[in-house]
């Protein structure tokens, strides 16, 4: 489901944003003309290729199902929730961009390493920072599985939690930065010097192209549905709404990345793109915004 | 072996016999095919048997035996109990591996003779082995010293070179500080009973201002001997000097011995310690996880980067024990247990990784000569063995599920979510930032191992030579596939692995690792929070997907494979040394952490014919630290130079006037 859906939310995002910058969209359902256009291509491998360049994809596709299957974007009775709670999400997330980053090293050009230092640049600083976000949540609902924290969220009695709304920054900052957004990198840029996701697949083709932009879509899916857990986990299926609660969850699961998307265009078509060297001050704000989260919560215990 | 032996027994049978086998090496030191073809495996089915007697036997009740050697009225005594069966399997499942290595590794015409160079290594394993039986300061200080002394003739096994020389100096000296804190620790434990047998330390009752003395001389001392801030110095200096499977098992085996004579002292001896002892052990620990990994990012030669990550992992370890210290002192029992778990399991995890990555570094030294990062890399190609093996290794440190360094950061991270239940106002709010230092320390290792990887094994040769490497002999590939199945292994079954160590937490605190009712496969160590984490699940889960897909997409969309010049942007004149390096791929850290080194940079001007880019990032500790102390010795030391006379008359002298002071005293 994650997996047939997230090319569309990708190209829901792009539209809206096209929209907000005066262009004429393009359509939504391109990101899936590119994907069957890139499998019906020969695949053309650098000549100093490794078998670890050509499993990358399929592991980097592999860890982001993965995630798909225990994050709970429609319900909370997911069957393989138990087997992985946030922080092996995080891990999982981190298999994921360790494997593309060291795919990016292997065929030892500038711009594929210039792009893996980078991708674990930006990495190192988002991950402690989602950490940080999840640890709120999951200190107000004395749990780390996610399906829990979401349930627990959306059907207690509507409480304002000061500490959520500093990680709610930190978390949008942390999704602008992993899915290799605006402001700080360019999803749309193939100027060199910028690049960052984009110079770590340089040298895949066809199907293996096809696969790592299905799983950066997915990740943005991803990412998207981990915020919808942790902040607006109203309308999910939970355990007592039963086989028609999971019906209605759907046109609502729509209906929040329809908005998602909208929101995060806006925010990049506002911001402007930051230098490289910028983007460590960028996400150790991120950061410190989950550790006074974390405070927030620790003071005023809500 | 009959059924009839002890596990006590059979310990101490087995760690004679790596005496043995050190000690016949001596027979004939020169003859290089006996020791390195005969002894040195005989010494890895040693480590498998000591290994397997220590396993089979955790759950057995505590087993004591005295030896008849020893000083008069102290004769040396053993014992066998959990916490000490946990780590001899430690010893002796990454020396199997690290033994059956260094079989293949060592190469004629080295240093020293290969009869001696086994005598040490066997006696280092054995004086390991001594540390953990050891049931009283006496007998636990001459094994200790051994393995010291040991350690040291082997990191200076290539005593030709200064740089070895000095390393060898330093870990001398910051070993003997080390130890005499510990001695003096013992001394305290005692508690003027003048009993030194361990027994009669955990009788003793000391006054809360004692014991404190006594766990800090213990951690000052211990310390030292991991490496934790500020006495980490002789690591990144040690290791690289020496040789690689030394290397392995001294970051693998040797720190984590500390890492014992830490708990030992701590949960043992002391019996109860009190909850603020941890606060001082998390900040250090924290400090000194974030200090290794930092300066881990910023180093260039591979070894040194893998002592730095040591350095990491032992502030890990100190954190884990901090936060079981304030759990136990408090009364939170399950959570202390939790923590402990994590600690025990995060050692053994990193016996196994860190031995696996200095033997991967072992292999790559040998077949390309260099130890720098920026002359390797492109050694999947000639080397594929020792890559995806290593690559098995990388993962595990970097915590990255399914493998076992994830489990155990997994644990901590666990343990610390619930320290805002710690019931003292301001502990209770600054405890859980500790995990933003330990998750910020946990994706830097990753940042570090992708460096480490990604420079030495992919990319292309920044060195021609690099095209005649060669791929490690069988019995390298079989000590590398042996530590990185323990990885896979230990990563897959977190429950039984946890179910093992069990018997140590109850010695320790009294208390198992809940065990619920959840399946086998399903680590829930905390059944209360409803968290879980199943790793062969998630493995499954991957596997299935990545089989699926690539099945699907072979079927349908079947195309051919073809080969070019690398892409690059079109920018076709690219040549290997556009690869980042070493020292560009830790750019980032260095620009982002400039407070922490201090960098000398050698650029270039634009008109120089043979430009040079050097920058060498150094240490500050060493100098705000070190060079000042080391200045005031040298100082004393002159001072002091004038009771040298060089004159017999002069020393008679000083002989008669010590004689009448004693006698002085005496009467």
């Amino acid at each position: 489901m994650a997996v047939a859906l997230a090319p569309l939310f990708l190209g829901w995002v792009n539209q809206c944003r096209a929209w907000l910058q005066n262009r004429k969209a393009p359509g939504l359902l391109l990101p899936y003309h590119g994907i069957r256009k890139l499998f019906h291509k020969d695949a053309v491998l650098a000549d100093g290729a490794s078998p670890l360049f050509r499993a990358a994809p399929y592991v980097v596709f592999g860890t982001m199902v993965a995630a798909a299957t225990i994050i709970p974007s429609m319900g909370t009775g997911l069957p393989f929730a138990s087997a992985a709670d946030a922080i092996a999400l995080v891990g999982l997330l981190a298999t994921a961009r360790v494997f593309m980053s060291l795919a990016a090293m292997d065929i030892g050009t500038a711009f594929g390493t210039l792009g893996a230092r980078r991708e674990m640049m930006v990495g190192f600083l988002a991950e402690p920072a989602l950490l940080m976000v999840i640890f709120v949540a999951s200190l107000i609902c004395a749990t780390t599985a996610l399906p829990s924290i979401a349930e627990r969220l959306a059907t207690q009695a509507p409480a304002l939690y000061p500490s959520l709304a500093f990680t709610a920054v930190a978390f949008t900052m942390v999704l602008l930065a992993e899915n290799a957004r605006i402001p700080v990198d360019n999803p749309a840029t193939h100027l060199e010097l910028t690049m960052i996701h984009e110079a770590m697949l340089l040298e895949y083709s066809a199907r293996h192209l096809a696969l790592m932009e299905w799983a950066a879509a997915l990740k943005l899916f991803n990412y998207a549905c981990i915020g919808f857990a942790l902040f607006v986990p109203w309308g999910a299926s939970t355990a007592q709404s039963g086989p028609g609660g999971l019906l209605l969850s759907v046109p609502v699961l729509a209906g929040k990345l329809l908005m998602a998307g909208a929101w995060l265009a806006l925010l990049e078509t506002l911001s402007a793109k930051l230098r490289v060297f910028r983007a460590p001050e960028f996400l150790a704000t991120a950061f410190m915004f989950g550790v006074l989260g974390l405070l927030v919560h620790l003071l005023l215990g809500a | 072996m009959g059924s009839a032996l002890s596990p006590v027994d059979a310990c101490l049978l087995l760690l004679t016999g790596w005496i043995a086998v050190g000690a016949a090496g001596m027979l004939s030191p020169g003859r290089f095919g006996y020791v390195a073809r005969f002894l040195f495996p005989l010494g890895a089915v040693i480590g498998l048997a000591l290994a397997f007697v220590a396993a089979t036997s955790l759950e057995l009740p505590v087993e004591r035996v005295t030896l008849l050697i020893g000083l008069p009225d102290l004769p040396f005594h053993l014992r066998l109990d959990p916490l000490s069966r946990t780590f001899l399997v430690l010893l002796g499942g990454a020396s199997a591996g690290i033994s059956i290595f260094a079989a293949g590794y060592f190469r004629k015409g080295q240093g020293t003779a290969p009869g001696v160079l086994g005598l040490q290594y066997h006696l280092f394993l054995a004086s390991m082995g001594f540390v953990l039986l050891a049931d009283d300061a006496y007998a636990f200080m001459v094994a200790w010293e051994t393995m010291a002394l040991s350690s040291y003739f082997l990191v200076t096994s290539q005593n030709g070179l200064p740089e070895v020389r000095s390393a060898g100096f330093l870990y001398l000296l910051m070993a003997h500080l080390g130890a005499i804190s510990i001695l003096l620790s013992f001394g305290i434990l005692q508690g003027g009973t003048w009993h030194f047998t361990f027994d009669a330390m955990r009788a003793a009752h000391l006054s809360p201002g004692w014991a404190a003395a006594a766990f800090g001389l213990a951690s000052f001392g211990f310390g030292a001997k991991a490496g934790l801030l500020p006495m980490h110095v002789w690591l990144p200096e040690a290791h690289p000097a020496a040789p690689s499977p030394v290397s392995a098992l001294m970051s693998g085996v040797m720190l984590k011995t500390a890492i014992y004579g830490v708990l030992r002292v701590t949960f043992d001896l002391l019996g109860e310690p009190a909850w603020w002892w941890g606060l001082p052990a998390v900040a250090l620990g924290l400090a000194t996880a974030l200090f290794g990994v930092i300066f881990a990012a910023a180093q260039t030669d591979m070894k040194r980067l893998l002592a730095y990550s040591s350095i990491e992992n032992v502030g890990v370890l100190f954190t884990g024990i901090g936060v079981a210290i304030v759990f136990r002192g408090v009364g939170m029992a399950a959570l202390a247990t939790v923590a402990l778990v994590a600690v025990l399991y995060h050692a053994v995890n990193h016996a196994l990784m860190k031995s696996l990555l200095f033997l991967g570094t072992g292999a790559v030294l040998h077949a390309t000569g260099e130890r720098n990062l920026g002359r390797l890399g492109g050694l999947i190609h000639r080397m594929p063995w020792v890559a995806w093996l290593t690559l098995v290794g990388v993962l595990a440190i970097s915590g990255l599920p399914p493998l076992n360094g994830f489990v155990s950061e997994w644990l901590l991270l666990q343990t610390f979510l619930f320290s805002h239940e710690v019931p003292h106002p301001f502990v209770n709010m600054l405890l859980p930032l500790g995990a933003a230092i330990v998750a910020l320390a946990a994706a830097l290792a990753a940042y570090v191992m992708v460096k480490f990887f990604g420079v030495v094994f992919l990319g292309r040769p920044r060195e021609a030579a690099l095209a005649q490497a060669r791929d490690a002999g069988a019995l390298e590939k079989a000590g590398l596939a042996w530590l990185a199945l323990g990885c896979v292994l230990l990563g897959l079954f977190p429950t039984q692995v946890i179910g093992a160590l069990g018997a140590a937490t109850v010695q320790l605190i009294g208390t198992a690792p809940p065990s619920d009712a959840s399946p086998w496969w399903m680590l829930a160590p905390l059944p209360e929070r409803r968290v879980s984490y199943a790793p062969l699940v998630l493995l499954a889960v991957v596997v299935a997907v990545l089989v699926a897909t690539s099945l699907l997409v072979r079927r349908i969309y079947r195309r051919p494979v073809r080969r070019t010049p690398a892409w690059d942007c079109g920018f076709a004149r690219g040549d290997a040394r556009m690869q980042d390096t070493a020292e560009g791929f830790g750019q980032p850290i260095r620009h982002i952490f400039q407070a922490f080194f201090t960098m000398n940079r050698e650029l270039p001007s634009p008109f120089d014919r043979a430009p040079r880019y050097r920058v060498v990032v150094g240490d500050r500790i060493w100098r705000a630290l070190y060079e000042p102390l080391g200045g005031r010795v040298q100082r004393v030391a002159d001072s002091l130079a004038w009771l040298q006379q060089g004159r017999i008359s002069a020393y008679l002298t000083y002989s008669f006037l010590t004689l009448v002071t004693l006698l002085a005293v005496v009467l």
